[in-house]
């Protein structure tokens, strides 16, 4: 659907600026989309992607700037404009009501509750009618907490169809679905648009870009730096785009594994919330050698590496630190045992945000010499190691004693790399170390791991971006449900097949299993 | 209307909104003070001159000031852990029980062996008494504000039950009130023949500690850690509950000393009336301070300024000193407010 000129405007931006202070986050931001087009909106974390759509939802008023919807202009501010004139979204994070079914949480907000059992049957009719034509299969009476997130997703688009958008902006819809899922939408956008929808696709995610959108927008510090059609650009003329230079990724050599330096045998541990935890699993981390965890996010991740990181010790089972059970198992002991841990969440576990350079660098080790002698502290000493991970790992900050929450992602990340790689770890565990970082320090993290690697210490990479496990991983597990797959070698597995494994098939039989055929319609 | 944090503040950002609010409770005080029938600017110059003019004023206030600087140490100390101790009057109190149960004649010393003892015993005891809460907060997770609030008052009519019975003065006239402490149980006054005692050098000690403490040592970088992000401090390997549970002793400790100063230094024995509310005073001394140890001694030098002033304004001029209250809830609240303002920008959406 390239043909723009025949094509009627169903949205146009018009000039958005939007200042946070002297942060311009949209910086007169122009796009118009055609009706049955798929667009996609792509940009590094920060460049103003999300801006852009609050403001299109009026949860931003603009500074400048007008938003048009087939042909009518938004009053600036009203987040029911948007939804009224059509555009639905899909957020990042749902959101449903878990303790509703699926038709309850569909109609919640168009109708009373307690509406008359009539026009609910006519709600009924219409999802139903709406999920044969765009193949979007939930069951209606399913309680929205029973479902896979794949599914979830689906009651979220059946939503904004429901009341009857044309346009649907979907917020990085692919980050937390299985490849296989990730097909099954893009079907649905495709019917979507064949049926005169228009789509905007907010993505980071390159190849996705390349196979859904017929038009892709890049946005870089704010400005719209590019506007392609599809058939003009490839994934690399796209990363170029998008970073604005030549990006180069590290050249990954495959690793020569060395001894077992931590085995997991056997090894539940008690499930958290939503998320399981670990279900009978044995691994083994050797030393020289990445091994990838991959997986669908909230699958046991987490439970993992609470395991290795200290906070969590096995219900039951074994767990092997060079071959002898480590005793009181905790964050301090892990970190004396020699694991360095780079944590998921950077900003809420990995650094105090108020605390300085200096203060997060010694976080981990504060309490032992030469940083602390009976009970005093040396900040001398800590600062002079925080200057020397500033110069080694190329920390851009004004100096150590900057508030950390005022350095970007990156070079957060880059100062805890610095924090436990400076240690000389033996093992180390990275969960989701990239997540949200621009391609340049992307590239950083991954160089530092692969060389952490060949220095001889074991790896545990725990992502949920596919691309970035196989790219690294000497051996790749699967996780689901709190079950690890076998380890397959470099190369072994193609996408789809780790897909497989990621929906929790291939697993022994298991009371998931059985779940599963339960579900399946 | 939303807030959005502000990431690096400039000078005007940081000094002005607090400017703002105090002389925002300036302009309140005047009008009710005008509302009361009195002159505003005679009124604010009365309070102030009530509160600094002359020599017996000022050391009235020091002498005021020093429970207030110990309760607003205790309580900065706990919320800098984010540990929330509502109890410094029950601590306090506790400090003071101790002070005269050993400070009466159980300990019969002379010279200055005596003293030494009391301030540590005394520590000991309003230690005590918040570590049943910091306890029951890191085993079962159980409020701490409800459960130090509550303590405040059981407590109070612990002692009251006390000051009835065993710890009676028999030549009190049936007075609910303890026996005097013998001489070597007082605190020495600083100069000779002025009402200043040596509790006032106690609080500035302390408070130079408390500084040292938090900037110099260990477990000061663990309380910081743990109060501004428990998880990543968990997570680093800060023993978490292990710190709530020292800070907490020290906070009880640092609560304490009010009573132990008050008595030995300024009443001689324990009565009910012995604390105005200091440990709730203290919250707003440890606000205003910003929880900052040091500006703890001014904060607690203008709240006192702000009572004594008020009381001698009072006695000049009939305008209620009920004031000063009114006064020091509106630079609580304004500051409170003021704070925000430096960190965050209000956004009209």
């Amino acid at each position: 659907m390239t043909d723009n000129g025949t094509a009627r405007v169903v949205l146009r931006l018009d000039g958005i600026t939007k200042r946070f202070g002297k942060l311009v986050a949209n910086d007169a931001i122009s796009l118009s989309l055609h009706e049955g087009e798929v667009i996609a909106l792509l940009g590094e974390n920060g460049a103003g992607k999300t801006t852009l759509m609050n403001i299109l939802f009026g949860q931003y008023t603009a500074d400048e700037g007008t938003v048009e919807v087939f042909g009518r202009t938004l009053p600036p501010g009203n987040p029911r404009a948007a939804l009224d004139a059509g555009v639905g979204m899909v957020h990042q994070h749902f959101t449903l009501a878990d303790n509703m079914t699926v038709l309850e949480n569909v109609t919640l907000g168009t109708q009373s509750l307690l509406a008359l059992s009539q026009r609910r049957a006519g709600a009924r009719e219409k999802l139903a009618r709406l999920s044969a034509d765009f193949g979007l299969q939930v069951h209606l009476d399913a309680k929205v907490g029973s479902l896979t997130v794949g599914e979830r997703q689906r009651v979220e688009i059946l939503k904004a169809l429901y009341r009857d958008a044309r346009i649907l902006i979907l917020d990085e819809p692919t980050a937390v679905l299985t490849p296989q899922e990730t097909e099954d939408l893009f079907a649905t956008l495709r019917k979507a648009v064949r049926l005169g929808l228009s789509v905007v696709f907010i993505s980071h995610k390159l190849h996705e870009v390349m196979a859904i959108s017929d038009r892709v927008l890049i946005l870089r510090h704010g400005k719209l730096v590019a506007e392609r059609p599809i058939a003009e650009v490839d994934k690399e003329k796209l990363a170029a785009l998008m970073v604005g230079a030549e990006v180069s990724a590290p050249r990954v050599e495959p690793g020569t594994p060395g001894a077992v330096l931590m085995q997991l045998d056997d090894v539940t541990t008690p499930d958290r919330g939503n998320a399981p935890g670990l279900k009978s699993m044995s691994l083994a981390l050797r030393a020289g050698q990445i091994t990838g965890l991959a997986g669908v996010s909230g699958n046991g991740q987490g439970a993992l590496a609470d395991l290795i990181g200290g906070l969590v010790s096995p219900e039951t089972g074994r767990m092997e630190l060079d071959g002898a059970q480590p005793t009181g198992w905790s964050p301090r002991v892990a970190v004396q045992s020699g694991i360095a841990r780079i944590p998921e969440d950077r900003h809420r576990t990995g650094t105090i945000a108020a605390f300085d350079l200096t203060e997060n660098a010694i976080l981990e080790t504060y309490a032992q010499p030469p940083y602390s002698r009976s009970g005093w502290m040396n900040w001398a000493r800590a600062e002079s190691f925080t200057r020397q991970i500033i110069d080694t790992y190329d920390v851009r900050c004004p100096g150590p004693g900057t508030r950390i929450g005022l350095l970007s992602g990156g070079n957060m990340q880059k100062l805890i790399l610095g924090r436990v790689l400076e240690a000389a770890p033996r093992i180390i565990l990275a969960n989701q170390p990239v997540r949200g970082l621009d391609i340049g320090a992307v590239n950083y993290v991954h160089g530092q791991l692969l060389a952490a690697r060949d220095r001889g210490a074991a790896v545990l990479l725990i992502s949920e971006d596919l691309d970035e496990i196989m790219a690294l991983s000497d051996v790749i597990h699967v996780i689901s449900e709190g079950r690890l797959s076998p380890g397959f070698p470099r190369g072994r597995m193609t996408p789809a097949e780790l897909g497989v494994w990621m929906a929790g098939q291939g697993f022994e039989p298991h009371e998931a299993e059985q779940e599963d055929s339960a579900h399946a319609p | 209307m939303r807030l959005e944090p502000i990431a690096r503040p400039t000078i005007w950002r940081s000094t002005l909104p607090p400017a703002i609010a105090i002389g925002a409770t300036v302009v309140i005080a005047s009008l009710l003070a005008m509302a009361a029938g009195g002159n505003p600017f005679s009124v604010l110059g009365l309070i102030i001159k009530g509160a600094f003019g002359s020599k017996f004023a000022l050391l009235e206030t020091l002498n005021r000031a020093t429970p207030l600087i110990f309760t607003g140490l205790a309580v900065a100390v706990a919320f800098r852990a984010r540990l929330w101790n509502i109890g410094a009057e029950a601590q306090l109190y506790a400090g003071a029980l101790m002070t005269v149960v050993l400070g009466t004649g159980l300990l019969p010393w002379s010279g200055f062996a005596l003293l030494p003892v009391l301030v540590i015993a005394a520590m000991l005891a309003g230690a005590l008494v918040l570590l049943v809460p910091a306890l029951l907060k890191v085993r079962f997770g159980v409020d701490e504000v409800v459960t130090t609030l509550l303590f405040n008052f059981i407590f109070l009519l612990f002692v009251s039950m006390l000051l009835e019975g065993p710890l009676k003065d028999p030549m009190g006239m049936g007075w609910p009130k303890s026996e005097r402490l013998i001489a070597e149980a007082r605190l020495p006054r600083i100069v000779d023949g002025l009402r200043l005692h040596w509790g006032f050098g106690l609080a500035l000690i302390a408070a130079g500690v408390i500084w040292v403490i938090e900037r110099r040592t260990t477990l000061g970088y663990e309380m910081r850690a743990v109060g501004l992000n428990r998880e990543a401090a968990g997570f680093a390997g800060i023993p978490v509950n292990r710190v709530l549970v020292k800070t907490a002793l020290l906070s009880g400790g640092l609560a304490a000393l009010a009573g132990f100063s008050e008595v030995a230094g300024l009443k001689g024995n324990l009565t009910l009336d012995l604390s105005p509310g200091f440990g709730y005073t203290g919250i707003i001394v440890a606000m205003l301070a910003l929880l900052n140890p040091l500006a703890v001694v001014a904060a607690a030098l203008f709240v006192a300024g702000i009572f004594v002033g008020a009381d001698s304004m009072s006695r000049a001029v009939g305008v209620p000193s009920y004031l000063a209250d009114i006064m020091l809830a509106t630079a609580l609240l304004l500051m409170v407010v003021a704070i925000l303002l430096t960190r965050f920008r209000v956004v009209r959406e």
